[in-house]
């Protein structure tokens, strides 16, 4: 199931280029999921619809994609959801996603597709420092059975 | 366009919009934090085995982003909005440094980022609640740290209209 897969890897980020651009033209938001449902609690009640519906369509075409996706992408990657850390894991760093896509203003939509493509030094900045510490934990947790 | 038109516009194109960003992580498969992580494992290069795939979905959702922002500041305003959002914060800071740091470490300790995690909550559900709950509750507490501290930030809408 695992491995290299250009196809599919491609396609998917096409798409994800695509909706973000939808939301940019129509909308004049960022495709920034971090913010939109870190937003949820306390931004603008006027923005809540918009930011609901965003966040609805998320595991909708997820699901679509997993059904479908197979017939048309070769390479496209198949199998269950595992998650692959222990409850307390998924809680610790579910917070450190949460506090550290705040004090960031951004995540992997945010700054790393919508910030890099519209050239924000703090967007690349902050994905420079984020992949390497992932890289780093990755490595780490490796070592740490 | 008559407000009502817009105003139905632009909620039907948030809905497509996350339709479509939900698909293009499953097609890429960055719903699987296994993959995820096959990239960020750096260790396996030597061997022949590292999975480059996260680096062409970036790449290719990069590119794509880039030719609509062309289009769109063609534009003196959005389709179905008056204007186009600006950005809350424009320097390079601690906050921005700091909060990469730690995104970064949540983020290669379960291979979710924030989009995966939420398009995953029903084929990864139940469990995935404990990663979200967290998450919200971290997103939470900073927007009411900074509204204490009394920034003006989109985070904390409270603020924004006092």
């Amino acid at each position: 199931m695992l491995g290299f897969s250009p196809v599919s890897a491609t396609i998917g980020g096409a798409l994800i280029g695509l909706a973000a651009g939808v939301l940019w033209i129509v909308n004049g938001r960022v495709a920034g999921i971090s913010n939109i449902f870190g937003s949820l609690l306390t931004g603008r009640r006027s923005d809540l619809p918009w930011r609901m519906l965003f966040l609805l369509g998320l595991p909708l075409g997820a699901g679509i994609g997993t059904a479908f996706g197979p017939r048309f992408v070769s390479d496209m990657t198949t199998g269950p959801t595992e998650l692959d850390l222990g409850r307390i894991g998924l809680m610790i760093s579910g917070l450190l996603v949460g506090v550290g896509t705040g004090l960031a203003r951004g995540c992997t939509s945010g700054h790393g597709v919508f910030g890099i493509a519209n050239l924000s030094r703090r967007s690349i900045a902050s994905v420079l420092i984020f992949v390497a510490t992932a890289v780093v934990t990755v490595l780490l947790a490796k070592q740490w059975p | 366009m008559p407000k009502i038109r817009r105003e139905r516009l632009f909620h039907i194109s948030a809905l497509v919009s996350g339709l479509v960003f939900g698909l293009g992580l499953a097609v890429s498969g960055m719903t699987h934090p296994a993959k995820v992580k096959a990239f960020l494992d750096i260790s396996a290069i030597p061997t022949g085995r590292w999975d480059p795939s996260l680096a062409f979905v970036l790449a290719a959702a990069v590119f794509v982003t880039m030719f609509a922002i062309r289009i769109a500041h063609r534009r003196r305003q959005p389709i179905a909005a008056t204007a186009f959002s600006q950005a809350d914060a424009k320097d390079i800071d601690g906050e921005l440094i700091i909060g990469s740091v730690l995104f970064g470490v949540g983020w290669g300790m379960a291979g979710l980022c924030p989009g995966p995690a939420i398009a995953d909550i029903v084929s990864a559900f139940p469990d995935i609640v404990l990663f979200l709950g967290p998450m919200l509750f971290g997103s939470f507490v900073v927007g009411r740290w900074r509204a204490v501290r009394g920034h003006t930030t989109s985070n904390a809408g409270r603020e924004e209209k006092a």
